[in-house]
């Protein structure tokens, strides 16, 4: 029951994405369309999840003083793992978000897990914790992605909704993601104070 | 001519923020006052400028020549990591006025994604040092620029009244679309340069 609370705290009470503001560059570079946004949350995961567990299990073998190189040398590797794996299985979702992948390292989400909650606890609640935040961050981007794909194309994980002519192709674009985030968050600030 | 090119594409054309989207924390995060925007741009040319030197030349001749290439990510986060440090300790040394200006800003810096997303971008777009270095200090212009237009723009939207719901992030993020509305002006125009230039 505990850790089920772990898990909805990330993905409703502390969505990283709409209520910390966290994360924020991945968020707008690769959320031009429903897939791509999902892949870039799924990839976080992976990486947060794992890192989450290690650092659970080796938090009281680090000293203090080290302990943030520790977790970034952690993170850094669990990153080059999913480079390496999406390289070999995945390349075309590889090359679409290109060096969001390698930026997942300084991702604050991930730190700031290990840093706030992995370092803390036990690692199983951990391993909640980071399905949690994951899942969080995972349906914010493809919420963001899904709004900007059909403002912007008219399609919805690559099916028509309505004719393309009536996209407004600036949603697609480097401004549309800031805007569309910008009401995204307006709304969530909404609902939740109702 | 070259480097012209590269610097006002850097800046105007593909600005690291508003079409790149590198180091929006900081952009968003830092960018309330004019002056504190101007110091994080300041310290982020400062570091962004001496890791690319750095992370190109560590490639360059220890990665690269023991083919270690994979091990990019880490190595390249940690080199920046003790980077920031280091600078820090050197400037309160030699400069203690420079390190009252940037000084609160420098630990913000490491992560930073514009530092690391710039350093592996100076390898992937395969340049040599000189280039890659004026890529980088053009890109950290570039940051400055939007942080302090954007600050600019935050102070007056703290006068207005905003609706409830939007206020905060919500309308600063909406500010920010426009900007970079604004700037996709500039599209093309580093074409027209090459052109004139006789680059191409």
């Amino acid at each position: 029951m505990n850790n089920f609370k772990v898990l909805m705290n990330g993905i409703i009470k502390e969505n990283p994405t709409f209520v910390l503001l966290l994360g924020m560059c991945p968020t707008l570079g690769t959320t031009s369309s429903a897939i791509n946004g999902m892949s870039m949350g799924l990839a976080t995961m992976f990486v947060l999840i794992l890192s989450n567990l290690v650092i659970s299990l080796i938090k009281n073998l680090i000293p203090d003083m080290v302990r943030i190189p520790s977790f970034i040398v952690v993170i850094a590797s669990f990153v080059t793992l999913l480079q390496m794996l999406m390289q070999a299985y995945l390349p075309d979702i590889y090359a679409t978000l290109g060096l969001f992948i390698p930026l997942i390292v300084v991702n604050c989400i991930i730190l700031g897990r290990a840093e706030a909650f992995a370092a803390k606890n036990g690692p199983v609640a951990s391993i909640f914790d980071g399905i949690g935040m994951g899942l969080g961050f995972t349906i914010a981007l493809t919420l963001l992605g899904a709004v900007r794909e059909i403002l912007g194309t008219g399609k919805l994980f690559g099916f028509t909704l309505m004719p393309e002519e009536y996209g407004m192709l600036v949603f697609v674009l480097a401004p549309g993601a800031f805007i569309a985030l910008g009401y995204l968050i307006a709304i969530v600030n909404k609902l939740r104070s109702n | 001519m070259e480097y012209l090119l590269i610097f006002i594409t850097a800046i105007f054309v593909n600005n690291v923020v508003f079409s790149q989207f590198l180091g929006i924390c900081p952009f968003l995060g830092v960018s309330k006052k004019v002056e504190t925007a101007a110091g994080m741009g300041a310290a982020v040319a400062f570091v962004l400028t001496i890791a690319t030197i750095v992370t190109y030349l560590i490639q360059k001749y220890v990665l690269d020549a023991n083919g270690l290439g994979y091990l990019q990510t880490i190595t390249f986060i940690l080199v920046i990591a003790a980077l920031v440090q280091m600078v820090e300790i050197v400037l309160k040394k030699v400069s203690p006025a420079l390190y009252q200006a940037l000084g609160v800003f420098l630990p913000l810096i490491t992560t930073n994604c514009c530092i690391l997303g710039v350093a592996i971008l100076v390898i992937q777009k395969q340049y040599d040092l000189l280039t890659g270095v004026v890529y980088a200090f053009s890109t950290a212009l570039g940051f400055a620029l939007a942080l302090i237009v954007f600050a600019g723009i935050r102070e007056q939207l703290s006068l207005v009244n905003v609706p409830k719901g939007m206020q905060g992030m919500s309308i600063a993020l909406v500010v920010a679309g426009l900007l970079a509305m604004a700037f996709m002006g500039f599209s093309g125009v580093d074409g027209g340069l090459s052109v004139l230039f006789g680059l191409k």
